[in-house]
């Protein structure tokens, strides 16, 4: 494994704070590329080296995540003229906190974990686990429906980083199996957002609550 | 030969149905099609089983099959071949009837479909009898209970047949739940998912849990005492040829299971028998109870299937008691009295069925107190039921008496002596003597009530006898009761070979050597003989009789037809003697001053446990989950939020 590894974690774990803090939709979506990027860089670092599988994972992960799915949603919100998220259920500067709590939680909790020893010392796992939290942190706390994709993508990105770590037992094909459902359920959350437009003439999922039973 | 025979049989009768669906719905001539590849897989699967029961040793097959635990293994003993040769007979015939019962130019929008799953329930059921591993046997199961879900929802419009379809599979999953459960015990006690390698589950401590949960799936499906809510509902709203193929032979798809799970376990411990004997006396007497309440027809011949599965379950626990115990003779006497009584049950019961079916088509009503007087009308169907009758009530010269004869005499070889489980035989054969009383009584107000007196309503008037396509196979189920009667000796080989591969480490004594089969037929042939003559020399003196004669009318002015014994004043004394199990309800008139105004009578007897214990727990449960509803909110983000607070418990718990 690579010592270049944990600086591009912190990398990641520095874009997780991007979303949650920010208002503007643009930056955020931003972030989830660049994270997708250094997602696609660090697949190569911790697999070490070029062979042809891993750069294959490799190449999709960086079109897919860094590339083709961020422009999906800067389409989106041109589609929708819109620019920022407002009046989320908790506030930026609170959300931020509870970034920075996650993050504690999921280093306090690394410690107890049974890890395989070569990820002892390596921040792979607590930044899985930070990553995981602050998609669901999005997710629970935002009202626009990019924003729940954004969520939806950086919570990805965990199970991702996760995914790394299992580089000998996983094969590739497991991982560019769960990039093709990404995928999909991004088209999926596309076309929900359309039709929430159209029928509600609003992006905000909390409309959605009046399809209770 | 035999397993490919009976292989065909499955592909024909699962794919009998399809002409049907693509067809379009006005065509008619799909249903003869569709019946005529039924009746060939039946002749298939008829001949392969007689052929194993006639050469008294299996033919298997076995191939890979590339499904977790699975491998397609396939046997025809003689154990499941007089289950097979039964669904053959049975199936071919009730879809005979139903060309005429159920046509699809009367039934354009549910013909197909009943046809469709017809095959489908009929392939399942030869499917899972010959099965021989884990896998193969459920898929046969559940193909078999799934598509009879749909026949029993046939007339789905009709709100009460949607709650008892409803309640059927409920069970029916519920009963798969419990064989899931089972076969994972046997599988990781035996290490093998090939019903032939579960001998060694047998020796293990989980085998008592084994068989309990056995013995519930099994037992729901086969409708044993308080398992089978399902039942009455089930096979008085199913299509009438549906009814007789349920009762038949579905249902003994659990006794199959049965016998098939206490086959392999060589030294099985008493309490095995204990609970089959003590379940088998509780259903047959409380079944026959339960019958004698109804009003309904196809709802009292429903309940009389839990009291002929109670003496089936009888004839069980005493094999299962005789070979904890060595003891040879009772092993060949419970099981073949257990196994012919399957026979012999799907006979008369189908026959039964399918006369109350004719019935249901002339007049268009199960209520009893709405018939009358058919005899006159519909002679042959009163013959065919009156054939029936005398045959479920074990009465000579007919197949009931054999069957059950076998019964009493495991029961009274088992109670005599003093020695070992004496004392279940000694309790069980005195209250199967008390079913077999009822059940007399039980049918003696049905045929009463039904086919003599004068019609009660103007339905019943406007009777017309049954058409040839119902008639002919009402005609072979009654000929097969007298066969079966008259030719048990013939039968015995058969059985001894079924009973050799129950138990093959017992030297069981043949059939002829512990029953006196070869007298009971040559008593009931003179009898049959006796009434033929009885018959030539009265019949001129009936025909000669005036045909129509006013009884005395107890000085009304006016009397109408609804003045007769009615089903519930016929059958009052009895149920008030069983008021305590079967807790009637009655809506009793008022009636003052010495002219009376207008009033009117209700009774009517719940099931027992649907009514008194499922219905008010699940009532309960509702409740309990009701209070739940709050934190339902419908809100996307609380619902992710949910997710979060559970994924930080899982996280930091210990």
């Amino acid at each position: 494994m690579s010592s270049a590894v944990d600086p591009l974690l912190v990398l990641v774990l520095l874009m997780n704070f991007l979303p949650l803090g920010t208002s503007r939709l643009r930056a955020a979506i931003n972030a989830t590329a660049l994270q997708g990027v250094l997602l696609g860089v660090l697949t190569v670092l911790v697999h070490g080296g070029l062979a042809p599988r891993p750069a294959l994972v490799a190449a999709s992960v960086v079109a897919i995540k860094g590339a083709f799915i961020p422009w999906l949603l800067h389409r989106a919100l041109r589609d929708a003229s819109i620019r920022r998220e407002t009046e989320p259920y908790v506030s930026f500067v609170a959300s931020l906190l509870l970034g920075a709590l996650a993050l504690g939680a999921a280093v306090l909790f690394t410690d107890r974990l049974p890890l395989a020893p070569e990820h002892r010392g390596s921040l792979l796992v607590p930044a899985s686990l930070a990553t995981v939290l602050t998609g669901f942190l999005l997710l629970c706390t935002r009202r626009k429906a990019i924003t729940q994709v954004v969520g939806y993508l950086v919570l990805e990105n965990g199970v991702f980083i996760m995914g790394l770590t299992l580089h000998d037992a996983m094969p590739s094909l497991v991982e560019v199996g769960v990039l093709l459902d990404l995928l999909v359920a991004t088209f999926v959350i596309g076309i929900v957002i359309g039709h929430l437009n159209r029928a509600l003439a609003s992006q905000d999922v909390a409309s959605l609550d009046a399809l209770k039973e | 030969m035999s397993v490919w025979l009976v292989l065909t049989a499955i592909a024909l009768t699962a794919t009998s149905g399809l002409p049907g669906l693509l067809c379009p719905r006005e065509t008619r001539a799909f249903e003869r099609l569709c019946t005529a590849l039924l009746t060939l897989g039946a002749a298939c699967a008829a001949a392969s089983s007689v052929g194993a029961l006639a050469r008294r040793g299996g033919a298997a097959l076995s191939a890979p099959w590339p499904v977790p635990g699975g491998h397609l293994a396939v046997e025809v003993d003689a154990l499941a071949a007089v289950f097979v040769l039964q669904i053959a007979v049975l199936t071919a015939l009730g879809a005979w009837y139903g060309l005429g019962y159920w046509p699809q130019r009367e039934r354009a929008a549910n013909g197909r479909k009943l046809r469709a799953f017809y095959g489908v329930v009929t392939a399942g059921m030869l499917l899972l009898t010959v099965a021989r591993s884990a896998v193969l046997f459920l898929v046969g199961w559940e193909s078999m209970a799934l598509a009879a879900f749909v026949l029993v929802s046939t007339e789905d419009e009709r709100p009460e047949v949607r709650e008892v379809g409803y309640l059927y599979l409920l069970s029916t999953r519920f009963a798969t739940l419990c064989l899931f459960a089972m076969f994972a015990l046997l599988g990781a006690a035996s290490g093998t998912l090939d019903l032939r390698g579960w001998g060694a589950a047998m020796a293990s401590p989980a085998r008592d849990a084994i068989f309990a949960l056995g013995l519930c799936g099994f037992g729901l499906k086969a409708g044993v005492m308080p398992l089978h809510v399902w039942l009455p509902g089930a096979h008085a709203n199913a299509p009438s040829h549906v009814s007789a193929v349920m009762s038949g032979v579905l249902i003994k798809t659990g006794v199959y299971g049965l016998v098939r799970l206490t086959a392999a376990c060589a030294a099985p411990p008493p309490w095995w028998g204990y609970a089959l004997v003590a379940l088998g006396v509780l259903s047959a007497v409380l079944g026959v109870g339960f019958a004698l309440a109804q009003h309904d027809l196809k709802r009292l011949l429903a309940y009389h299937s839990v009291e002929n599965i109670g003496i089936i379950l009888l004839g069980l626990g005493v094999a299962v008691l005789g070979r904890s115990t060595g003891h040879p003779a009772l092993v060949a006497l419970g099981l073949a009295g257990a196994l012919l009584h399957v026979w012999n049950h799907g006979l008369f019961k189908a026959l039964l069925f399918l006369s109350a079916g004719a019935v249901l088509y002339a007049t268009g009503t199960r209520e009893l107190d709405r018939l009358g007087g058919l005899w006159r009308a519909m002679p042959r169907t009163g013959l065919a039921f009156l054939v029936g009758s005398v045959a479920i009530c074990g009465l000579p010269p007919l197949n009931g008496l054999v069957s059950e004869l076998l019964v009493y005499l495991g029961l009274f070889r088992l109670g005599s002596g003093g020695r070992g489980p004496w004392l279940a035989g000694a309790l069980a054969a005195p209250a199967l003597a008390l079913a077999g009383a009822l059940a007399l009584a039980c049918f003696v107000k049905v045929f009463g009530v039904v086919f003599l007196g004068s019609p009660r309503s103007s339905a019943a008037e406007g009777a017309r006898e049954a058409g040839p396509l119902l008639l002919l196979p009402m005609a072979l189920l009654a000929g097969g009761c007298a066969v079966v009667g008259l030719g048990a000796p013939l039968l015995a080989p058969a059985l001894d070979a079924a009973v050799r591969a129950w138990a093959p480490e017992v030297s069981a004594p043949t059939l002829a050597r512990v029953a006196p089969l070869g007298p009971v037929s040559a008593a009931s042939a003179a009898l049959l003989a006796a009434l033929a003559f009885a018959a030539a020399l009265l019949g001129p003196l009936i025909r000669a009789a005036p045909r129509a004669q006013g009884t005395w009318d107890c000085g009304y002015a006016a009397p109408t037809a609804r003045m007769q014994y009615t089903a519930s004043s016929f059958a009052e004394l009895l149920v008030g003697l069983f008021a305590w199990a079967l807790r009637p309800t009655e809506q009793l008139p008022s009636l003052q001053g010495p002219f009376p105004t207008r009033a009117s009578y209700h009774s009517h007897v719940p099931d027992a446990v649907l009514d008194r214990v499922l219905r008010p727990v699940f009532e309960l449960i509702y409740r309990v989950f009701e209070s739940l509803r709050p934190i339902h909110r419908g809100s996307i983000h609380l619902y992710i939020l949910y997710i979060l607070g559970t994924l930080v418990a899982l996280l930091f718990w210990r």
